[in-house]
């Protein structure tokens, strides 16, 4: 999807002395495009300049990266905003326009509106809306009361992982000496009981990678509705969906209201009931720091089939390297819901070595019960579909 | 302003040729970053890739003022005891002991352990504050290098409040491994690293490298590019690069001929069994076309 940005350069601050004028404009600008700029950052903006001269347009925009740090991920939409107002194109493609097909995409919910009260994007057509439109007419009754019980439990069924913080402690060996050393100058001297201390113990974060491609058509709902449940029960819950692109959903499921926030990641998505590029889309997750830094020491649920379109070489590699990373490493999948399903294609057999889990994804019931265990050992190597005899 | 200071913050060219001087390669953007950062008195916060050189950006800008380097590095559960002060409780405690019924004071500077950023404060001259890593620390204490970064002073308790004699020079590092806040970014100077092109890289291993041949570091360069390029797990950063030319200069003068002295030096390239064993099969390929 293709979006044009229309730059106004007549809406330039007035009462500034007139070279000046088209710099502050451009604070502007970014800021009507959603970059957070601070007034002082405009002004150091400013002073830049003024300290480079000058002597041509890429000292002004140097001056303006490394006063308004643009993040990477916004980078080309920042160079398409300074080409528009100091190169005076008029119409700037930002998004979508020259991009390799076979790349996959990656977007990024962190700017999204995290308050409740926020107000619902409106979908116009196309694959939007009837992405949406298929949220609203199935049920959501039934499973209710599950993804209540998964929204109360989960934070508690998580695993545990000592942290590298200390807390105070009645019992243990360790000795808090900056905090008894305190107490005992506040007791002028007197030697008070010793004050222990032990190293804190919080849950791991739990990763849910939901595949939305057209072959899970079926259970795209129900997996929102349990990444829902997720992020509403834990704060260290992350959630992604993939399909041939990438997007982050966890600041949008954040929304206290349900409707609200399903409504919500449902318009982020682009690629609703699209095709699947597995190995592909994962792999970008894993190249970008900040995402496979959630990856690292965490409980890794992948809700897909698994069903691969192109080289399962790229998947394996992918699997390889969530299992190198993750605490656990689990695969949800609606096949199983098949007692007769045994993973016999190339990639299914080929990434099995590396699963923890391999279980039913079919149900939401099955989902939170499954969830909701995972602060106990992975089962027996043998007992997964495939592996035993 | 210092006499360091003077000679290098003229304009980016100077800084530019000064860094060169200490082998350090830096291009228009990053050298226009540290001229901004120096003139405008604000920290420089530089992110990139693993393996970029921004570590060794602070390390070069610290020598070229000729101020000492100060790093503080940091990692989960860093707090104000690892990164401000702390006093030093046993030494409290024994001089309690030995004083008697003699009024001691136990927050003197005898008892004061300064880490870091109160030993950048305290300093008579400027000095250059490196801090590494920042996006491994908590979002706590961020915040509280929010305060120290804005006003340049600390609170001690105890003691009152500690002026920086002399400002320094701030230098933040981040890999991108989470999101920095937005008030860390609007205080500082922001420079992306990206790995520099083939041209350049060859240039740095020349510059860094002992005892290289131009050819072979424009080899590396054209197959380390070309090896970055692949999905691979932790793609080779410049100081792999540097490593794996003088490594496999080693080798091929004790004796190994050109590709298999690239080939058997691998190990100081990738340091990943995976990507050892997916880019293994390749590698002569890889070779043989850089060495074209």
């Amino acid at each position: 999807m293709n979006k044009f940005l229309v730059c106004d350069r007549a809406s330039v601050p007035g009462e500034l002395p007139r070279g000046s004028a088209p710099l502050f404009g451009f604070a502007r600008l970014l800021r009507r495009f959603g970059f957070a700029i601070a007034p002082e950052q405009a002004i150091a903006f400013m002073q830049a300049v003024t300290l480079l001269g000058p002597r041509s347009m890429d000292d002004i925009r140097r001056s303006a990266v490394a006063t308004f740090a643009p993040a990477p991920e916004r980078r080309v939409e920042f160079d398409a905003l300074f080409e528009s107002w100091f190169h005076g194109e008029a119409r700037v493609s930002i998004e979508g326009e020259g991009q390799d097909e076979d790349e996959p995409q990656i977007k990024d919910d962190s700017d999204t509106a995290e308050e409740e009260t926020g107000p619902v994007q409106e979908e116009t057509g196309g694959e939007l809306t009837s992405g949406t439109e298929q949220l609203s007419i199935r049920a959501f009754a039934n499973d209710g009361l599950r993804l209540d019980t998964l929204e109360r439990k989960l934070g508690s069924a998580l695993p545990w992982r000592r942290s590298f913080r200390t807390v105070r402690t009645a019992t243990g060996k360790n000795l808090d000496i900056r905090r008894s050393m305190r107490k005992i100058l506040s007791a002028d001297g007197d030697i008070p009981s010793p004050q222990l201390r032990r190293r804190q113990q919080v849950p791991r974060r739990l990763l849910l990678l939901l595949d939305v491609s057209g072959s899970m058509k079926l259970h795209t709902e129900d997996y929102l509705k349990v990444a829902y449940a997720a992020v509403q029960g834990t704060a260290r819950a992350e959630v992604f969906c993939f399909g041939t692109r990438l997007t982050r959903l966890t600041s949008a499921l954040r929304i206290r209201n349900r409707d609200q926030a399903l409504a919500q990641a449902a318009a982020l998505v682009e690629d609703w009931d699209g095709g699947t590029r597995i190995g592909g889309t994962l792999l970008a997750f894993l190249s970008v720091p900040r995402f496979s830094a959630f990856a690292r020491g965490a409980v890794v649920v992948i809700l897909s089939d698994a069903l691969e379109r192109g080289e399962p070489t790229e998947m394996e590699t992918a699997f390889r390297r969530f299992a190198a990373s993750a605490h656990r490493l689990s695969l949800a999948t609606p096949l199983a819901g098949d007692p007769r399903f045994r993973p016999e294609t190339e990639a299914l057999r080929a990434i099995l070595p590396m699963l923890d889990d391999l279980v039913d994804g079919s149900s939401v019931a099955g989902l939170t019960k499954f969830l909701l265990s995972l602060g106990r050992a992975a089962p027996h190597f043998q007992t997964m579909p495939g592996r035993g005899h | 302003m210092a006499h360091g200071v003077d000679a290098m913050a003229i304009s980016p060219d100077a800084v530019m040729s000064r860094l060169a001087g200490l082998h350090y390669l830096a291009d228009d953007s990053l050298a226009t970053a540290i001229f901004l950062a120096i003139r405008l008195g604000k920290p420089l916060l530089l992110e990139g890739a693993p393996g970029v050189g921004k570590t060794e950006a602070a390390k070069a800008v610290a020598e070229a003022l000729d101020r000492d380097l100060v790093r503080l590095q940091c990692y989960e559960g860093i707090d104000a005891a690892h990164a401000l002060y702390e006093w030093n409780y046993q030494r409290q405690l024994l001089a309690i002991r030995q004083s008697g019924d003699a009024e001691i004071d136990i927050y003197g500077d005898r008892f004061l352990i300064a880490r870091p950023l109160l030993q950048v404060l305290q300093a008579p001259e400027q000095r250059v504050l490196l801090v590494d890593e920042i996006d491994r620390s908590d979002h706590e204490f961020e915040a509280l290098l929010l305060e120290f970064l804005s006003d340049f002073q600390i609170s001690i308790p105890e003691r009152g409040t500690i002026c920086a004699t002399a400002r320094p020079l701030v230098v933040l590092t981040s890999n991108r491994n989470r999101e920095l806040a937005e008030a860390l970014r609007r205080r500082c100077v922001y420079h992306w690293i990206g790995y520099p092109d083939a041209e350049r890289e060859a240039a740095i291993i020349m510059a860094r490298a002992g005892d290289v041949a131009r050819e072979t570091a424009r080899a590396v360069a054209d197959a380390v590019r070309d090896i970055r390029a692949r999905p691979l797990a932790k793609p080779p950063g410049i100081a792999e690069a540097i490593e794996w030319a003088n490594a496999a200069t080693i080798l091929e003068k004790g004796g190994s001929p050109w590709p298999e002295a690239f080939r058997r030096a691998i190990g100081v390239l990738i340091k990943d069994e995976e990507d050892v064993h997916h880019i293994e099969p390749e590698m002569g390929r890889i070779i043989e076309a850089a060495m074209s």
